[in-house]
């Protein structure tokens, strides 16, 4: 039904559209040029003011039915099934009565649940009219009041520039809100966290045993929240990543900029772009099933002990992952340097490789720096790939072949299962999401603000 | 190298031989093609100027002198060209020594983001023309002074080139070019980002530098042509229509498109 009613606004607009824009076309046959807006604007001025309003009010009834209609129902109960019952027991009432008009029958209702819900379908009906009526009738007195506006020297142009324009802002905020909900959330619990165990316990703290018990009769360890080695997994694995990605991403896109024909750079540039779009879960397999147990056959040949979930398998995986990010933003921060520097040194007689590493990587380097920030910011943020690759047992080592865990890895294994927002191994995964947050979020800045810098010097 | 150059002056008796001498030189982008057949010696020890209107051919011609244009894709050399009568395009030939031996300053000042010496040190470094700092320092202010400049950034040499004047970024490029001490110099319209007052100061040291290096320049100023080349050639739809001594071109031109060219009817 409410879809319908939405189909009918579209439709009442669309008409609306018409009807302004025949008044458009009547002012220019009548006055020529000296009308103020093309009669689309016309049309479009009276489409907004019969559509928009409608569907606001639209929303707003669906945002305020359901606990009207409730409360209109309960106030039509017999006393004696409402007397005497906890809010707890009314809400049962309640969604039993709902179930009952919705068609789930789980047990024979009583009559008076039968009555209730009936009455319940009845309010509904009602209620659904009278939006049918209310939304016509705004539609039709907009359409009346806009189309009385409309002059030869009306500015709707400027008015509807104005309404769209208030749309783009609305969608931005849209985009701004939902990120500062999600700070707020995170602060918010972060802080319920640091109620229960100290910060400078979690920050410096060197033992990391977050499954606690989170009902009296489970048996669990303490408990121990020192993030220490969370953190250190996470940054060995990145650096792990950052190592492989640095120096074959940097020297791809040296080799695609100054060396590869332009067939070549066709091939590569592309397949680079596939490696980008593979999703990281297939990478996770990758991981696990290939190059975790590759290095541990390698190891075992040379008598070393690998782990089966190391972060040496972990970080190369992530490094091929993060190859194309260094190479195709290194890549445009070397095409970025001005064709004139690259002539001006093969004209000294500089060879190719010369005025590479003197000229082009000097004056590219902040771009690079930039990529390189942005995907170290991936790197740290990457779940599924240590998810499924990396361990989860928190031990404070740089052994490569050891296994670690990082803290992505934590906040997913602590927001599976048995969970209870009053513990803190729940609210934990809360804290490490504000510390991964606030990591990101200055290295992005950090990058950001050096690329902007750099593609200032230029233009 | 000796041997080539003294078999080239015993094959041409009458005076010493030309620089850098162009016999039917042709270019072609792609399937289009540039320039006609251009013969052009440039002579020792004068400045040559090239006119023409735009896409008449003689930057093309100029960036062929030391083979700039093999960094275009597509791009294709015929004819001979010559240096001290060495083929340029010979399979034997070393890009990279023919570049340190014919320089090149462009038409939009172009420095290296790095300081003012790093910038002249550049090839002197790249090409191991100095032994120790010492030797580099002395080619570092050497270059400077004969460009002109060293007056003004003497006590700023390890600030960023990029932070001069266009003037004095144009002499810093000059600067650039002359300390790899290379025999010929091509300038590609250097003046025309420029504004009259430096580019007086820059024409003043290309008469001056003619004396060290042999030096070819485009230009688009009939009167710049006039006032700093001994030889011009003029170029129009890809061909040389005439070449000359500066002031036969000038007062007496042969060819009736060269007339029109220098009195301004065309171009």
């Amino acid at each position: 039904m409410a879809g319908y009613l939405f189909l009918a606004i579209i439709a009442f607009s669309l008409a609306a559209y018409f009807v302004g824009q025949s008044a458009g076309r009547k002012f220019v046959n009548a006055e020529g040029s000296a009308v103020h807006s093309l009669p689309g604007y016309h049309g479009a001025f009276v489409a907004i003011w019969v559509g928009l309003p409608a569907l606001v009010l639209l929303l707003l009834w669906f945002a305020a039915q359901g606990s009207i209609v409730d409360g209109l129902m309960v106030a039509g109960l017999p006393a004696d099934l409402t007397a005497g019952k906890s809010p707890a027991e009314l809400s049962l009432l309640l969604s039993e009565i709902k179930n009952v008009a919705a068609g789930q029958v789980f047990s024979e209702p009583s009559p008076d649940v039968l009555a209730a819900a009936e009455a319940l379908l009845r309010w509904r009906e009602i209620a659904m009219w009278t939006l049918v009526v209310v939304v016509f009738a705004v539609m039709i007195i907009a359409l009346i009041a806009a189309r009385r506006f409309l002059a030869p020297r009306y500015r709707a142009r400027n008015v509807v520039e104005r309404i769209i324009s208030g749309l783009m802002i609305a969608c931005s905020i849209a985009a701004i809100l939902t990120t500062i909900g999600i700070i707020v959330s995170l602060v918010y619990e972060s802080f319920e966290f640091f109620r229960l165990v100290p910060l400078h316990e979690f920050l410096f703290g060197l033992r990391w045993e977050p499954q606690i018990a989170i009902r009296e009769d489970q048996v669990a360890g303490a408990g121990a929240f020192g993030a220490v080695p969370v953190f250190a997994g996470t940054l060995l694995i990145s650096a792990i990543a950052m190592a492989i990605s640095i120096p074959v991403g940097l020297f791809t896109a040296v080799y695609l900029v100054e060396y590869a024909s332009d067939g070549m750079r066709n091939v590569v540039k592309p397949i680079l772009e596939i490696l980008a779009g593979v999703p990281t879960v297939v990478y996770g397999f990758f991981a696990v099933l290939t190059v975790a147990p590759a290095i541990r056959q390698a190891g075992g040949l040379v008598g070393l002990g690998v782990s089966p979930n190391s972060a040496l398998a972990a970080g190369l995986v992530m490094g091929v992952m993060i190859i194309p990010f260094v190479s195709s933003l290194s890549d445009d921060a070397l095409k970025a340097v001005p064709r004139a520097m690259r002539d001006g040194s093969l004209a000294m007689g500089a060879t190719r490789a010369e005025t590479m590493t003197r000229v082009l990587l000097p004056a590219a380097l902040p771009g690079i720096m930039g990529g390189v920030l942005l995907a170290l910011s991936r790197a740290i943020g990457e779940t599924m790939i240590v998810v499924m690759a990396a361990g989860l047992i928190a031990s404070l080592t740089v052994n490569p072949i050891d296994s670690v865990t990082t803290v992505t890895v934590q906040i997913v294994t602590l927001l599976i299962g048995d969970t209870s927002f009053d513990s803190p191994k729940t609210l934990a995964a809360f804290a490490l999401g504000l510390v991964l947050f606030l990591v990101t979020l200055g290295l992005n800045v950090l990058a950001l603000s050096i690329v902007r810098k750099y593609r200032e010097q230029y233009d | 190298m000796s041997a080539t150059l003294e078999a080239a002056r015993s094959a041409d008796p009458k005076s010493s031989p030309p620089a850098m001498s162009g016999n039917k030189v042709s270019v072609f982008y792609g399937a289009k093609q540039a320039l006609f057949e251009v013969d052009l010696d440039i002579e020792r020890h004068q400045v040559t100027s090239l006119i023409g209107p735009s896409g008449c051919g003689k930057s093309t011609f100029l960036r062929s002198l030391n083979r700039m244009n093999d960094t275009i894709e597509g791009c294709r050399v015929e004819g001979k060209i010559t240096l001290d009568g060495q083929d340029i395009y010979d399979r034997s030939i070393d890009v990279v020594e023919l570049r340190a031996r014919v320089g090149m300053v462009f038409q939009k000042p172009n420095p290296f983001p790095k300081s003012i010496y790093e910038n002249v040190a550049y090839g002197p470094r790249i090409h191991g023309l100095s032994r120790n700092k010492a030797e580099l320092d002395d080619i570092v202010t050497s270059s400077i002074r004969r460009a002109g400049l060293w007056n003004e950034v003497k006590d700023r040499l390890n600030e960023p080139g990029t932070g001069l004047s266009g003037g004095q970024q144009q002499r810093l490029c000059i600067a650039r070019a002359i300390a790899t001490q290379p025999e010929v110099l091509l300038m590609d319209e250097p003046c025309s980002a420029l504004d009259p007052i430096a580019t007086a100061i820059v024409e003043e040291l290309i008469d001056e530098l003619r004396e060290n290096f042999t030096i070819v320049i485009v230009t688009h100023s009939m009167q710049q042509a006039a006032r700093v080349s001994q030889k011009t050639a003029f170029f129009h739809l890809g061909k040389l229509i005439e070449e000359g001594k500066t002031e036969d071109i000038f007062t007496n031109p042969k060819n009736k498109q060269t007339q029109d060219y220098i009195t301004g009817r065309i171009g």
